[in-house]
């Protein structure tokens, strides 16, 4: 059992953000998460992750809390939030990554600078190792966030709508690399914002509206039935959405 | 106003006012690149007013400020001020802003009020808490086998204390203060890292106070960080940075008070200020001035190579500009007018891309290669726009106008291999061939 | 009866206070509250050049002085967040520390230039001795009073439509850089009367805490400024009383303290939004969601077998809602002196009658919500509570009986 979230409800002043939300996943698998502005996607992995408090209910993560399997968490949290003023490099932000590993005190050495390195190498962003962050362009910022995400080295990833504001091009790395990281056998969660892309990118899906409306594996769970119950009338993205699921239907 | 004859000076006392003050600022400065970095200057601030009535009260029972038990108090109420204003902000509601004010106003009242209320034989004033005493703390005192003021063997220990803070604690502040979510969910507590921060800040505040006083504390917490913050780009020189100027701030307070005999603290403050200044004009990357020259440098290589550009054009459209030249004020008005058109037509000649007489500029050999490069990036770009954007011909032209100083020769390589060596652009015009300089081969055509 | 100077006092510091609680009330919701200590500590190089360039106390010239530089520090807050890297707090923490230190040089150097007088003089400028107030001081004290009250009633939907939301004025065209432009010369002004009265380290006070304290009250705008003014008032009045009594204390410091009783009464004690109310309401709020959960646990496992009843034990409960039995306890002894439940000698508890007719409700309420928000998923921000236990009660008759019809259906309704 991976991830077990139990009853959860998250409220902020009263108002439910996420209500009695019951999920399991049992084996390693990319999972994305959907639903409309304020559904609260964003909400749900930080109350997995411990960052939001709980009204009530409780989540495991591999058998245990998620203060004990720290280790074995990566987090790609959004990108607003960032001060790009800050004094630090690329790889700088890559070798955070791995602090995670080494505990209170100690320095990052050798070691991880060169695995900082290779993962920068991965994301195609070798050769910007020593820029500070924010001369960089959007989709390269991001890719470097996600460098970071692989230099924890963990067993399970939550990302925060990572493809947001980014272009095409980054999009297709992002996902080369989130299909490497699911061949080493882990798990990822991806809040995802682009209804017309779930079905060729994600084997599970997660559809939420402040309620869990549906979660299971794409083919069976990602209907129009129940992105009517996710999203209510908006008819346009359901349009595009069921015309992707049409056209995948029809390949097959 | 008069200037002292420097050899009149005390020396011990110069050097133990300077060395006491380099080494409060020096604490300040370190910690306050966090503050600065993390936005909360305003809460250091905070801070620094509220330790008062503490001071007060350990001064009243213990007859001195910096004192170990002092300390730990200090780091205590500094923690304390941290958690109360997040408290009314978080569960109150209260604006974070003014709830801070909130805080700090009423302990730091509280602190004057103690103060005026102990009896009178009781040696702390408020000139006291506003300025410290920094003309006075330098009262000679054996230690070590050697003569040093009363307070610095614990200014020396807050700074191996605060030394080793940071450095221990290097990689938990950096990723504390650059990412707080990410930190936490790796199991490095960012609120923890941020309370044992403002710890560390009241004590350093408690040990500066006899120097600095409470209330210019706040300037050697923020102003050094924010010069460092503006010279470089790395973490590590920001610190070193920001040392240098607290150390330079007190040298100049010294020789402030010396010539104008207003006391250190005030001038240390100013001195801080006018290197912040300083670096606001001219720090490398970040300064004013240093953007608008880059700016300038910019506008005038754009100009030249337009100017370059212009007169290739010139020769195309008719085979006489070759030897008849073509007015300077024509060109400059094709070009762009402006300082920096002006400034080009010399700066070309001297780099001998231009030949000039009576008033009229002809191409030279190196010149008219420069300009067939940069007409050659501008063609290619707008076959690209063309083929690959279907973009209408009048789209074109003001594109590639603003691109084709920034198409370096690998660029253009690329370019014209990925579309085939074309020879003409969409509205018709020959794309030209450079020829390279050494050794005659032309890139563009084989 | 109290003397004529005692009253001047007192008049001058209560239309101070009042001023500031008033015009206070605009900077703290505009996020300016500390914009006003960092025009109260640049204010002082401005009293302290005013007095050396006429070479005597002279309230008017160290005033406009006060305001210039004042105005001056501002700008240059403005300046360094527009033009550099440097953040707006960073930026008024700059100014605020290297004007008052600058402030504080000259202040020093004019002590030792100048006669014994000075030193007090200026030193009532830094920490405030409204005790010295003159009575032509109190003539500048209520006209500056008198504008901001003014200002506030005349431009009253204007400030909050900028206070609030200053894009949306622009758009409908107000001018809402001038509006801004004016508050903060109000801000200045209360700052620069304020000065001789409160000193320049604690002047922010007075436009902050019985602002902060307001908010505490009301909800409303319109009753904030009332009660600000109010508070303010009282703020002034009081501390220049008890300092009279006390007159080694600069007046200062003792009408923040009082200011700050003020503060410290009101974020405790007020009716909604003070601490110990909303603890309350909070550990009720608890325990409402825990019964609720309990009585749908008990509801669901005996609805398998429904008519026949069982008892249940503490662990399945738990087992079922994500509460330890230690929480549930407490609950469950609720409902056991309620009689909507009967301990069993092996611990485990059975309904009464009563007590199934509550885990019905309950769980209806439940189902009802949950049946909603499925239908009507783009609704469930609008509606969703959590301390509403039933649809019932958000939800109109017609809606609540097509969902029950649906969960009829299914057989879901209890």
């Amino acid at each position: 059992m991976i991830l077990d979230v139990h009853n959860v409800t998250v409220a902020y002043h009263r108002k439910p953000v996420l209500w009695d939300i019951d999920l399991t996943l049992q084996r390693p698998s990319l999972v994305g998460i959907v639903g409309p502005n304020g559904a609260g996607k964003s909400t749900l992995i930080k109350a997995i992750l411990g960052l939001v408090p709980l009204a009530s209910g409780r989540v495991t993560l591999f058998g245990q809390s998620c203060q004990k399997q720290r280790r074995l968490i990566g987090y790609v949290p959004q990108r607003e939030s960032v001060d790009w003023d800050f004094p630090v490099s690329v790889l700088d932000v890559v070798l955070m990554g791995t602090y995670g590993g080494l505990g209170w005190f100690r320095r990052p050495r050798r070691a991880q600078r060169d695995w900082a390195l290779e993962c920068l190498r991965r994301v195609g962003l070798a050769d910007l190792a020593g820029r500070q962050i924010g001369q960089l362009s959007g989709g390269q910022q991001q890719r470097t966030f996600l460098a970071r995400a692989i230099a924890q080295r963990a067993e399970i990833y939550f990302m925060d709508e990572p493809m947001a504001g980014v272009d095409a091009a980054t999009e297709r790395v992002v996902f080369e690399l989130l299909g490497e990281l699911r061949e080493q056998g882990k798990t990822v969660l991806v809040v995802h914002h682009d209804l017309r892309t779930v079905a060729e990118y994600f084997e599970q899906v997660v559809m939420l509206n402040m309620r869990l409306v549906a979660a299971g594996p794409t083919c069976t769970t990602f209907t129009h039935d129940n992105l009517a119950k996710t999203y209510g009338g908006r008819l346009g993205i359901l349009d595009d959405a069921a015309e992707a699921l049409a056209a995948r239907e029809r390949s097959v | 106003m008069s200037w002292p004859d420097l050899a009149t000076l005390d020396a011990s006392q110069a050097f133990w006012t300077i060395v006491v003050g380099a080494i409060s600022n020096t604490c300040c400065a370190v910690l306050g690149c966090y503050l600065v970095l993390r936005r909360l200057s305003l809460l250091g601030d905070a801070i620094s007013h509220a330790i008062l009535p503490g001071i007060v009260v350990a001064f009243l029972l213990t007859g001195q400020t910096a004192s170990w038990p002092m300390l730990l108090g200090a780091a205590t109420v500094g923690v304390l001020t941290t958690v109360v204003t997040h408290a009314l902000h978080a569960s109150g509601n209260v604006p974070e802003d003014a709830s801070m004010g909130v805080v700090f106003t009423s302990l730091f009242a509280l602190g004057v009020v103690l103060i005026a209320l102990a009896p009178s034989n009781v040696d702390l004033d408020l000139d006291c808490v506003l300025m410290g005493r920094l003309e006075e703390v330098t009262f000679p005192e054996p230690w070590l086998g050697f003569e040093v003021p009363l307070k610095f063997p614990s200014l020396l220990a807050v700074l191996g204390a605060t030394a080793a803070f940071v450095a221990l604690f290097w990689k938990e502040l950096k990723i504390a203060s650059f990412d707080p979510a990410l930190a936490t969910a790796m199991g490095i507590s960012a609120a923890v890292v941020h309370y044992l921060l403002m710890g560390m800040v009241a004590v350093v505040t408690v040990a500066a106070f006899d120097a600095v006083g409470s209330v210019l504390v706040i300037a050697m917490l923020i102003v050094p960080a924010a010069t460092a913050h503006l010279l470089t780009d790395r973490l590590g020189w920001m610190v070193g940075w920001a040392v240098v100027v607290a150390i330079i701030s007190a040298v100049l307070g010294y020789l402030g008070d010396v010539y104008f005999d207003t006391g250190v603290a005030g001038m240390m403050a100013v001195g801080a200020g006018s290197q912040l200044l300083l670096a606001v004009f001219l720090a490398p990357r970040h300064g004013l001035l240093s953007k608008l020259w880059h700016r300038f440098m910019l506008a005038l290589r754009i100009v030249s190579e337009d100017l370059l550009a212009v007169l290739y054009r010139f020769e195309e459209a008719t085979s006489e500009t070759r030897t008849a030249g073509v007015p300077w004020n024509l060109c400059r008005r094709v070009a762009g007018g402006g300082l920096a058109a002006w400034l080009a037509a010399p700066l070309l000649w001297w780099r001998g891309e231009l030949r000039v007489a009576a008033g009229r500029l002809w191409l030279t050999q190196q010149g008219r290669r420069n300009a067939q490069s940069l007409v050659r990036s501008h063609r290619l770009w707008e076959v690209f726009l063309g083929e690959y954007f279907q973009l209408p011909l009048d789209h074109l032209h003001e594109s590639a106008e603003r691109i084709e100083h920034f198409i370096g020769p690998k660029l253009q390589e690329r370019l014209a291999s990925d579309l085939h060596q074309p020879g003409r652009d969409p509205h018709g015009k020959e794309i030209p061939v450079v020829k390279d300089a050494d050794n005659d081969t032309s890139r563009g055509r084989e | 009866m109290i003397d004529y100077n005692t009253a001047v006092v007192l008049a001058g510091t209560s239309m101070l206070g009042a001023g500031a609680g008033l015009i206070g009330t605009f900077a703290v919701l505009r996020g300016r509250a500390l914009l006003g200590d960092a025009l109260g500590h640049a204010a002082l190089p401005g009293v302290c050049l005013g007095f050396l360039l006429l070479g005597r106390r002279s309230l008017a010239a160290m005033l406009v002085g006060a305001w210039l530089s004042g105005v001056l520090g501002i700008l240059v807050v403005a300046g360094l967040r527009r033009a550099t890297r440097i953040k707006e707090d960073a930026a008024i923490g700059i100014v605020l520390s290297v004007f008052f230190g600058a402030g504080l040089a000259l202040s020093r150097y004019i002590q030792t230039q100048a006669t014994q007088g000075s030193k007090a003089g200026l030193d009532s400028y830094i920490f405030g001795k409204a005790a010295g107030m003159l009575q032509g001081d109190l003539l500048w004290i209520s006209a500056a009073a008198l504008a901001a009250l003014l200002a506030v009633v005349a431009l009253f939907k204007e400030f909050r439509l900028v206070t609030f939301d200053g894009g949306f004025a622009r758009v409908q065209g107000w001018p809402a850089a001038s509006l801004d432009l004016l508050l903060m010369g109000l801000v200045s002004l209360i700052v620069v009367i304020g000065l001789p009265a409160v000193g320049a380290v604690l002047v922010a006070a007075l436009l902050i805490l019985p602002a902060a304290a307001a908010r505490f009250w009301t909800e409303r705008l319109g009753m904030m400024l009332v009660v600000a003014g109010s508070f303010g008032l009282v703020m002034g009045a009081a501390g220049t009383a008890i300092s009279a009594h006390v007159s080694r204390a600069p007046t200062g410091p003792i009408i923040v303290l009082v200011g700050t009783c003020l503060f410290g009464a009101s974020a405790l004690f007020a009716p909604r939004r003070g601490a110990v109310a909303r603890w309350i309401d909070h550990v009720r709020f608890r325990r409402r969601l825990r019964g609720q959960a309990m009585w749908r646990a008990v509801y669901e496992l005996i609805e398998p077998r429904f008519p026949a009843i069982r008892p249940i034990a503490i662990d399945e409960l738990a087992h079922r809602t994500s509460y330890t039995p230690a929480q549930l306890r407490r609950v469950l002894r609720q409902a056991e002196m309620n009689d909507l439940l009967i301990r069993r000698p092996d611990g485990r508890y059975l309904p009464t009658a009563a007590g199934l007719a509550q885990a019905a409700r309950v769980t209806r309420g439940y189902r009802l919500w949950e049946r909603f928000l499925t239908e009507q998923p783009e609704l469930t921000s609008t509606f969703a509570r959590l301390d509403v236990e039933s649809a019932d009660s958000a939800l109109s008759h017609e809606i609540v009986a097509e969902l029950e019809a649906a969960l009829r259906a299914e057989g879901r309704l209890p």
